[in-house]
């Protein structure tokens, strides 16, 4: 803490309010204003054009007497006389509290909703600063989101980061306001706090219609920065969620759920920020760091040793052309924990959520479920119906040259217990919300249709148990 | 290294001109040496000299740059990026410039930087003398130990440059890392040694003895073991299982000491290792697993340029354990974002790129960083082995990216993720057809002369199975298995005890996380004999399918319902396994 006031003197020191009018470059998003000897790299800044419009700058490179700036709102009709340049002396500091609970902002955090802008005298850096890994709790509760899929395959933990992977046209903000709307741990439910990048106006009003009773509830944030807003803009809008996320989280002992969408649209801003400075591009010509800067939003998420409350980061992204190996959910895979993957291919079988169970994935599932937490029998169940799905599919392909009759009756069990698998446990409503028996139990019953003998990567004992009899089964 | 570091009046200080990010451009500092550290700015964080042109420099910096601005001062230090060795390194969490995270506040802000290289020098350690006075003694001898600081003894040893007399050695003592050991000649010997990370430690010569490192898995004991001393790379695409193989590396192999660097990745994930570790009850000596380990965590929110250097921080340490005498392990997770830390710099630093934007030097560096593995005869004639796994994290699962391909040529061992496996839940997702080894022959060869025969044959056998069962389910998928000859079905079954019932292991079970050498043979043994055994069959006239409906819970179970090393167990399930087939006829 006592370095943030540090900064802040220091930035009071450096006279902040003295205006720069010699600026000598605009290019793009990028301004280059001169004589700003003692501005500080990644400070804020405020733009004043003589039309009375202010703009919103950061600091991207100081040289000599030179500060680049990268402006958050669209420099269209900007000229170089007549600018004032406005530093902070400090990187961009917003409130933090309760005060947001049940406020609509825009991508920069101003008010949308009539209420007058969120305020307090407890400021945070929307940076934030690297958790030290020691004092990491290692997450490891549950959280229920009532959709079973999610819930018996790829359990959520309280502080894990899942992304939802998905395609333009799936029902990825039907299930990510779903999970929002339903999740609990322990009981309790999460507060909310939603930051769209370049969501469609029709998009954000889905949102907001689903969430309205988390809203109601002064349960929700919505950061909102719509499609034809500022794109640049963009880039702050999920620091400032995780901002407002964290003081909730770590200091007020809050579990808070931050979903952001779309994270394409982030990134898109970013690759512009880097295109205008004539960066070197990595691949597709988005910049090589756009792994840490992802991984400075996603890697906010987490649990604090000896403290209460929690950060579950769930953020969604449309893969351009449905491709998994797009630099962005590829690098958002790497620095995640697991991923939720949606697939047209379910979707056109007629499955909500359209989950691809098999490309989906939760890493700390395993230290999220089993006795005490779920079901002791969870992981094996879990393990045995995705390693039967991967070959039910094998053989469903098989089925397709050689037809069902030549298969041998193992097989084409497969075949059934897949038809069940889907009809039990992985279509649901969209407003159903279901325990994690009942969960666990369907799966079960999908497995009861396969021989005894396959179920060979769950311990006996479980099968006796929970394994219904012959006569039981649908 | 002209200057020096510690009268406050004769540092020489210059000027910031620009800041990009963690590069940052400084003038006025007469005599800065390439890779000699500089302090900047009002909080003096760390940075690293790069290149020199007249009075101008650039530096990385290894901290968060924000406020950093152009009138800034900058001092040198007049020595390279070091780190501080000594007791105490085991059972630590450290960051990628070896300054303990243990003593650190839970935000990791810039201002940190003040004094923490100086982190646990008040902590003093029970210092016992081996050398006596008139000693003469050279590099790597022998001088005392340290006792009561955990499980594994701590050496202290006799400096890579220092040789001579005895004049003064320190009694039984508690001691401080700054407090002096002993005097060789004139030259006083501190129980704490700082060396420049950079630097390969010295030692006599390479041996060419080859030993396995067991790991406890079998894939890679049975199918692509791995020599001590030698450097294996995990290419894996995310969700492939590469953190948790690498993690049940560090939790079960056969080294002394094993260093793990978490180089830009998830912070989690670092807690998970960290907790892990301190709960599991170490086999071999019955302490805590975490009181022979050493963390090196540089998660990816972390600042980028302290994860380039993290990686050598990580080679030091295992080269100092080597040294005493050690098998020293480094498990670097990921190289991959290493690598990216160097291209973003070079990238800043207007370097023209070669491959997806990566410097020039990319190979090289990778070589070098491998090649700091190896089994030698230390300076003090003691056997010291320091080996090298490093994860390799392909972008978009493509392993013809620069990384990936370079690293293949500097590593003995491969051991290849494959998607398929790991979305079939087949875990470790090491693929047979992928990986390679290239010190098999040598390996067996050490197997021969420790009881285990038949490893070799036994190895070739599986690896025959397996790739004959992969091109008969690809043909079987076209034809239906039902128009293949029984043999080949038999083979395809064996493919699949061979998968399900050895090479698959469950990383979570209390009987299958581990698996001792012998169990592995056996289990490798079961397999084989079921496929003999379904092969006479056919040639008796079962039927294949009758074959292939039996139950074969004995193989496949086996692995989960004996106990960690019991291979005998595994074995008495030959007999019954045999006579139940026997019955099919």
């Amino acid at each position: 803490m006592s370095s943030r006031s540090r900064t802040i003197a220091e930035g009071q020191d450096r006279a902040p309010s003295v205006a720069h009018a010699d600026v000598r470059e605009l290019r793009g998003p990028l301004l280059v204003v001169g004589g700003a000897e003692g501005v500080g790299w990644d400070e804020f800044a405020e733009i004043d054009s003589p039309d009375g419009a202010v703009r919103h700058g950061l600091v991207l490179e100081v040289r000599g007497d030179l500060a680049t700036l990268q402006v958050l709102e669209p420099t269209d009709g900007l000229a170089l006389g007549g600018l004032e340049v406005r530093f902070g002396g400090q990187p961009l500091h917003i409130p933090v509290g309760r005060g947001w609970l049940g406020r609509a902002c825009n991508g920069r955090g101003a008010p949308l909703d009539s209420g007058p802008p969120v305020g307090g005298s407890l400021v945070r850096p929307i940076n934030g600063w690297p958790l030290n890994p020691i004092h990491r709790e290692p997450p490891q509760e549950p959280v229920v989101t009532g959709i079973s899929a999610v819930d018996a395959l790829m359990t959520v933990v309280k502080g894990q980061k899942l992304p939802i992977f998905s395609v333009p046209g799936l029902a990825h903000l039907d299930l990510a306001t779903q999970i929002a709307a339903q999740a609990t741990a322990s009981g309790s439910s999460f507060l909310v706090v939603f930051a769209a990048m370049g969501m469609t106006h029709a998009d954000i009003a889905f949102v907001r219609d689903r969430l309205e009773e988390r809203s109601s509830a002064s349960e929700l944030v919505l950061f909102l920065n719509a499609a034809d807003d500022p794109v640049i803009e963009r880039i702050l809008t999920p620091r400032i969620a995780l901002t407002v996320a964290e003081h909730l989280a770590y200091e007020e002992g809050v579990d808070v759920l931050v979903i952001m969408s779309d994270m394409t649209s982030y990134a898109e801003a970013v690759r512009e920020v880097a295109a205008a400075r004539g960066e070197i591009p990595a691949r597709r010509g988005y910049p090589g760091y756009l792994y840490s800067d992802l991984a400075s939003i996603y890697e906010r998420c987490g649990r604090v040793r000896g403290r209460e409350g929690s950060v579950t980061i769930m953020p969604v992204l449309t893969m351009p052309a449905g491709d998994i190996t797009h630099p962005v959910p590829d690098l958002t895979g790497y620095i995640t924990e697991g991923q939720i993957v949606l697939s047209a291919d379910v979707a056109a079988r007629g499955i909500y959520p359209p989950v691809d169970v098999l490309s989906s994935l939760s890493r700390l599932m395993r230290s999220g479920v089993g006795e005490g937490r779920t079901r002791k029998d969870h992981l094996h169940v879990s393990a045995q119906a995705l390693s039967a799905l991967a070959r039910a599919r094998q053989t469903a392909e098989l089925a397709e040259l050689v037809g069902t009759a030549a298969m041998s009756e193992t097989d084409q069990s497969y075949l059934a217990y897949r038809e069940m698998l889907e009809k039990e446990l992985l279509n649901q409503g969209r407003s159903e919300a279901r325990k994690i028996n009942d969960t666990l139990n369907r799966v079960w019953r999908a497995l009861g249709s396969l021989p005894r003998r396959e179920l060979n990567m769950i311990p006996q004992a479980l099968v006796e148990q929970y394994l219904p009899e012959e006569g039981e089964l649908p | 290294m002209a200057g020096v570091t510690d009268a406050a009046g004769g540092r020489r200080a210059g000027r910031i001109v620009r800041v990009n990010g963690p590069l940052v451009e400084v003038e006025g500092l007469e005599g800065l040496a390439i890779l000699e550290l500089v302090r900047l700015g009002p909080h003096g964080i760390s940075g690293e000299t790069i290149s020199v042109t007249g009075t101008r420099a650039i530096v990385q910096a290894y901290e968060y740059t924000g406020g950093l601005a152009c009138g800034d001062r900058v001092d040198g230090t007049g020595s390279p990026l070091a780190g501080l060795l000594g007791p105490g390194l085991l059972g630590g969490v450290f960051d990628g410039l070896l300054r303990p995270l243990s003593s650190e506040s839970l935000w990791l802000t810039a201002e940190r930087d003040e004094g923490v290289l100086s982190g646990g020098v008040a902590k003093t350690w029970n210092f016992s003398p081996t050398a006596a006075l008139g000693n003469e003694v050279s590099p790597g001898d022998l001088l005392g130990v340290i006792t009561g600081s955990g499980s594994l003894e701590h050496r202290v040893l006799v400096p890579s440059t220092t040789a001579g007399e005895i004049t003064w050695v320190s009694g039984p003592a508690p001691l401080r890392l700054s407090d002096p050991v002993a005097r060789v000649g004139e030259r006083e010997v501190a129980l704490g040694e700082r060396w420049p990370i950079r630097r390969a430690r010295p030692f006599r010569e390479r041996t060419a003895d080859v030993a396995p490192l067991h790991t406890g898995q079998r894939v890679l004991d049975l199918m692509f073991p791995l020599p001590l001393g030698a450097a294996a790379a995990v290419p894996g695409g995310f969700g492939t299982g590469k953190t948790l193989l690498l993690q049940q590396i560090a939790k079960w192999s056969s080294a002394d000491v094993i260093v793990y660097v978490g180089c830009g990745e998830r912070g989690n994930e670092m807690a998970d290792v960290l907790a892990g570790l301190s709960e599991l009850e170490d086999i071999r000596t019955g302490g805590r697993l975490i009181d022979r380990t050493v963390i090196i965590a540089n998660t990816s929110n972390m600042p980028m340029m302290a994860r380039e250097a993290s990686v050598y921080t990580g080679l030091t340490v295992a080269e100092y354990f080597r040294d005493m005498g050690y098998d020293a392990l480094v498990i670097a997770d990921s190289t991959s974002r290493w690598a990216e830390a160097l291209r973003e710099f070079a990238n800043r630093n207007g370097e023209l790129p070669a491959e997806e934007g990566y410097p020039a030097s990319l190979a090289s560096n990778l070589a070098a960083f491998y090649e700091r593995a190896g089994r030698v005869v230390t300076l003090g004639g003691r056997v010291g082995s320091v080996t090298v796994v490093g994860a390799v994290s392909p972008p978009g699962g493509d392993m013809t990216e620069p990384v990936t391909t370079d690293t293949e040529r500097f590593v003995r061992s491969l051991w290849l993720l494959d998607p398929d496996l790991a979305y079939a839940r087949h875990y470790p997702a090491v693929s047979w057809s992928g990986s390679f080894t290239r010190d098999l022959d040598a390996i067996a060869v050490w197997h021969g002369t420790n009881g285990n025969e038949a490893w070799a044959s036994q190895r070739t056998r599986a690896s025959v199975i397996l790739s004959e069962a992969d091109r008969l389910a690809a043909l079987a998928e076209v034809i239906g298995t039902t128009s293949l000859p029984g043999h080949e079905r038999v083979t395809i079954l064996g493919g699949r005890l061979l998968r399900e019932g050895v090479l698959r292991q469950n990383a979570l079970s209390r009987n299958d996380g581990y698996c001792s050498t012998e169990k592995g043979i056996a289990l490798l043994g079961l397999a084989l004999a079921a496929v003999d055994t379904c092969h006479e069959l056919i040639d008796r006239g079962v039927s294949a399918a009758t074959i292939e409906q039996a139950d074969y819970g004995l193989v496949l179970r086996a692995a989960e319902e004996t106990a960690s090393d019991d291979a005998a167990g595994v074995v008495g399930r030959q007999e019954t396994l045999l006579r139940r087939l026997a019955e099919l006829a």
